[in-house]
């Protein structure tokens, strides 16, 4: 928080980080891009906490024995890995880092259209992580992320109670965020700023923020229930007070899927600017993007029972949900094929968040192609609670979520702190991530077919190949997190002073300087032009 | 051992056996699926390195040629990847229902999953812990259910999997197409021993299988159910002679019930539990609420034992109203 200083070279003009000093200036700021910041402190914190709990079960997990870590110690480590990891990082990560900081700069506004309540929602994303960090150094809990029923519920001797508020408070900074950024897109666009001029950011944002109020509050309505039996034994969920398991599992995944958007959604949205930008190009079909992005939003909250294929839902339930897990893939497979068809007749450059962006394109199909397995309902079964669903699921989340937000944070460092990072090793850094994600997960898809449960301490010899070669490559992969980390926080005090505009984008963010002042726009920008209008020697249509 | 269809020189399995009817259909929709998707990875992959060489900003290539869009394109890669998505839908449904609809001469099996081990029991009174066995060319019924948390009946060389769960009854089957020891595991995380909840399904011929069924069986589940019956005094009520306060369990299984209040229920496993733990849930058309509750009272394998004593009660068929 006290790094503001670090930043400032004398000759700099005022800015929003030299405006004010102190810590006070930061945890009373109601400027979006500082609380961007403490974001961004916050989960990046989360972040490698999230990290550290990943690495002691990738350990365990070399060899057949449970030999590192007790089973107990082993169960509450990928459960405090998955907690962190999607509640704390995922799903703050791009709208409250970027999205705080992007959104009133890319439409042309002085702030989002509530200051304090988005101070506010820091407090509680802080308030959520403290309680997580009590049940850290209480001992944990070891209910995994999906705190399943009974067990959480009656069986578990750990924290639930203490995790579940945890979630239950962060729950409310989404919703809040959410919908600060719902009517910051509906009131404060610039003058001639209409929908289909917006940056596709700001759709994926947007549609984003509808889940996060419409979807959250299930997640908090059920937290609350787990807690509420755990202590007065209400009987919502087990069966032996007359409640029923399977309901829980329907109102977490009635979340807990629409999240997975939450969290995939952003992370499009930066795609879809780091494509054009480093193309020099307009998207391909804008508005099939931009609509594919609703249509993702609308579409997520009809899945849920895919999660349930095996739980002994009703076959003609299941029938009606894989048919609908298989439309909710199309608009995606239009995104994928808009971003590539854009790349068609470009003016290429392979920077580094390109880099990203590219490696975001081919993970995300991959994750995407798996999750057509998963929804055909003969496949499920046998894959369902195996490493097959563990590779798909970090495909989509950290092949696509976190590649399209470390691609980000490289593509908005130079307007975010007015440095630029070192472009070599931004790009041997990608690369390295690129090869130690698919070195961590691609076995993990092989080892799930064959058959070995997720989850498990101890495996039988037969799995021990796969799991050695998905240890060595998240050593690769932990390695390559390190670098952007180092280099970043290297480039604040050695990296070059960024210009206002870098790579020569179109967006109203690139057209202040960097980094922005304090109130961003010395004069309300009035848009005349679609976005991305990049030149070319003539128009044509395809 | 190892059979497998895909890379067999390599040094380590990569793909688990098919050793029951379901494992190849259910490899057939995954062959499918690899083949599309490996195309499509390709086709995404290969345009975007092409693209990214034959498109880089160089001298003369400083600005791109600008394309709006293309609605035909549009249209072409949204239609066909939703044809080839429904193809993949019907294929995926009729495997699940092939997996999830037994034959009706399937051999039965019940199985409590507990933190953590297995029990299974036989209809004719073979007990066992973590070990099932079944022979080879028969349809086998395994009624699940679970004493505590939720467990997950998963054997990948038969590609069955379903979840365990308290308080009611889920079913899976198989047909093993070969002998041998396959793995058993708990799939659905429940609790610190999850991955020691483990065991081996054992498919013996047919021959090998009767020989070890017979060995050591001491009561079945119906001679067993029908003592657990008269200890705990159900056969007071439950009777055919007029002092009867309950329905008369005979010929009652699998015929449909009359409920007060109107509603069928057909007398399944799942209502015949239900009613000894829960007697008020559903009362029989014509009777009083006056059965007590005896959950807590019985355990799983007496309610397995008790279901399997109202079943036996088939024999004496009489005569229709």
């Amino acid at each position: 928080m006290t790094a503001a200083p670090v930043i400032i070279a004398p000759e700099v003009e005022e800015n929003y980080l030299n405006v004010r000093y102190g810590v006070r200036s930061w945890l009373l700021t109601k400027d979006h891009k500082r609380i961007a910041l403490l974001y961004l402190m916050a989960i990046t914190g989360a972040f490698f906490v999230g990290g550290f709990f990943a690495l002691g079960v990738r350990l365990e997990l070399l060899t057949p024995a449970g030999d590192l870590l007790r089973a107990e110690t082993f169960n509450k480590f990928f459960s405090m890995h998955g907690i962190i990891m999607v509640f704390f990082f995922l799903i703050p990560s791009i709208p409250t880092v970027l999205g705080n900081f992007l959104l009133p700069l890319m439409i042309g506004a002085r702030d989002v259209a509530f200051p304090r309540l988005n101070l506010a929602s820091w407090y509680i994303y802080m308030i959520g992580a403290g309680f997580l960090s009590y049940t850290i150094v209480a001992g944990g809990v070891d209910t995994g992320w999906t705190f399943y029923t009974p067990f959480s519920t009656i069986y578990s001797t750990t924290n639930v109670i203490t995790a579940a508020l945890g979630i239950f408070i962060v729950g409310f900074s989404s919703i809040l965020t959410g919908l600060n950024f719902i009517v910051t897109t509906h009131k404060m666009r610039a003058p001639g700023l209409t929908w289909f001029r917006l940056p596709l950011f700001v759709w994926s944002l947007y549609a984003t923020s509808i889940i996060q109020v419409l979807a959250t509050p299930v997640l908090g309505i059920t937290m609350a229930l787990v807690g509420l039996e755990r202590t007065l034994r209400v009987g919502i969920f087990d069966p032996s007070l007359g409640g029923d398991p399977v309901l829980f599992q329907h109102l977490f995944w009635f979340y807990s899927h629409p999240a997975v958007y939450i969290m995939i959604l952003p992370g499009m949205g930066v795609v879809s600017e780091l494509v054009p930008t480093f193309a020099r190009k307009r998207i391909f079909g804008y508005t099939y993007v931009a609509y594919a992005s609703v249509a993702i939003a609308f579409l997520g909250f009809l899945v849920w029972g895919h999660h349930i294929f095996v739980a002994g839902q009703s076959m003609y339930a299941s029938l009606v949900f894989s048919m609908l897990s298989y439309l909710v893939a199309v608009p995606s497979a239009i995104k994928v094929f808009n971003w590539t068809a854009t790349l068609y007749k470009g003016s290429i450059r392979l920077t580094t968040p390109m880099l990203y962006a590219l490696g975001f394109i081919g993970l995300f199909t991959m994750g995407g192609l798996t999750g057509l397995f998963l929804a055909a309902l003969g496949i499920d079964i046998h894959v369902q609670d195996t490493y097959f669903i563990v590779a798909h699921f970090h495909y989509i989340m950290v092949g696509g979520m976190v590649m399209a937000y470390l691609g980000g944070m490289h593509f908005w460092w130079p307007k975010i702190s007015g440095r630029m990072y070192p472009e070599a090793w931004g790009r041997m850094s990608a690369i390295i991530i690129f090869l130690g994600f698919n070195l961590t997960f691609f076995p993990q898809f092989v080892l799930g077919y064959l058959g070995m449960p997720r989850r498990y301490w101890s495996y039988p010899d037969e799995f021990q190949v796969l799991n050695v070669l998905s240890t060595a490559g998240a050593s690769i992969l932990g390695v390559g997190y390190l670098l952007p980390m180092t280099y970043l926080l290297w480039s604040l005090r050695y990296g070059a002073h960024a210009p206002a505009n870098p790579w020569q984008a179109t967006g109203l963010e690139w057209q202040i300087p960097s980094p922005p002042p304090e109130h961003n726009f010395e004069r309300t920008p009035v848009v005349t032009r679609p976005p991305y209008d990049y030149p070319g020697p003539e128009e044509s249509r395809g | 051992m190892t059979r497998s269809p895909i890379l067999p020189f390599l040094p380590f399995r990569i793909f688990p056996e098919q050793a029951s009817t379901l494992a190849p259909r259910t490899d057939h929709l995954l062959y499918f699926l690899l083949g599309t998707s490996a195309f499509m990875s390709v086709l995404i992959a290969a345009l975007i390195v092409w693209f990214s060489i034959r498109y880089r900003r160089r001298p003369g290539n400083e600005v791109a040629i600008q394309i709006e869009g293309s609605n035909k394109l549009e249209i072409f890669w949204t239609v066909t990847p939703l044809i080839v998505f429904m193809v993949a839908y019907a294929w995926g449904a009729s495997v699940y229902f092939y997996a999830y609809t037994p034959p009706p001469d399937a051999l039965q099996v019940y199985g409590v999953g507990k933190q953590w081990m297995w029990k299974f029991q036989h209809l004719s009174g073979q007990r066992e812990i973590n070990d099932l066995h079944v022979p080879v060319g028969r349809a086998v019924r395994v009624l699940l259910t679970s004493q505590d948390v939720i467990h997950s009946f998963f054997v990948p060389d038969f590609r069955v999997k379903q979840d365990a769960l308290p308080g009611r009854y889920t079913e899976a089957w198989f047909e093993a197409t070969e002998a041998g020891t396959f793995h058993l595991f708990c799939a659905e995380y429940c609790g610190t021993l999850h991955s020691h909840m483990i065991g081996s399904v054992v498919a013996m011929e047919p021959a090998a299988f009767e020989q070890w069924l017979a060995g050591g069986a001491t009561l079945s589940p119906a001679q067993r159910g029908q003592k657990l019956f008269q200890d705990l005094g159900c056969n007071t009520c439950h009777r055919s002679d007029t002092l009867a306060r309950g329905p008369d369990l005979v010929g009652l299984f699998g015929k449909s019930v009359r409920l007060q209040g109107g509603g069928v229920v057909t007398a399944d496993e799942a209502y015949i539990r239900e009613s000894i733990l829960d007697p008020a849930a559903k009362v029989v058309d014509g009777f009083q609420p006056i059965m007590p509750t005896f959950s807590g009272l019985v355990s799983e394998e007496g309610i397995i034992d008790l279901i399997e004593y109202v079943k036996s009660l088939q024999g004496e068929e009489k005569p229709g109203p």
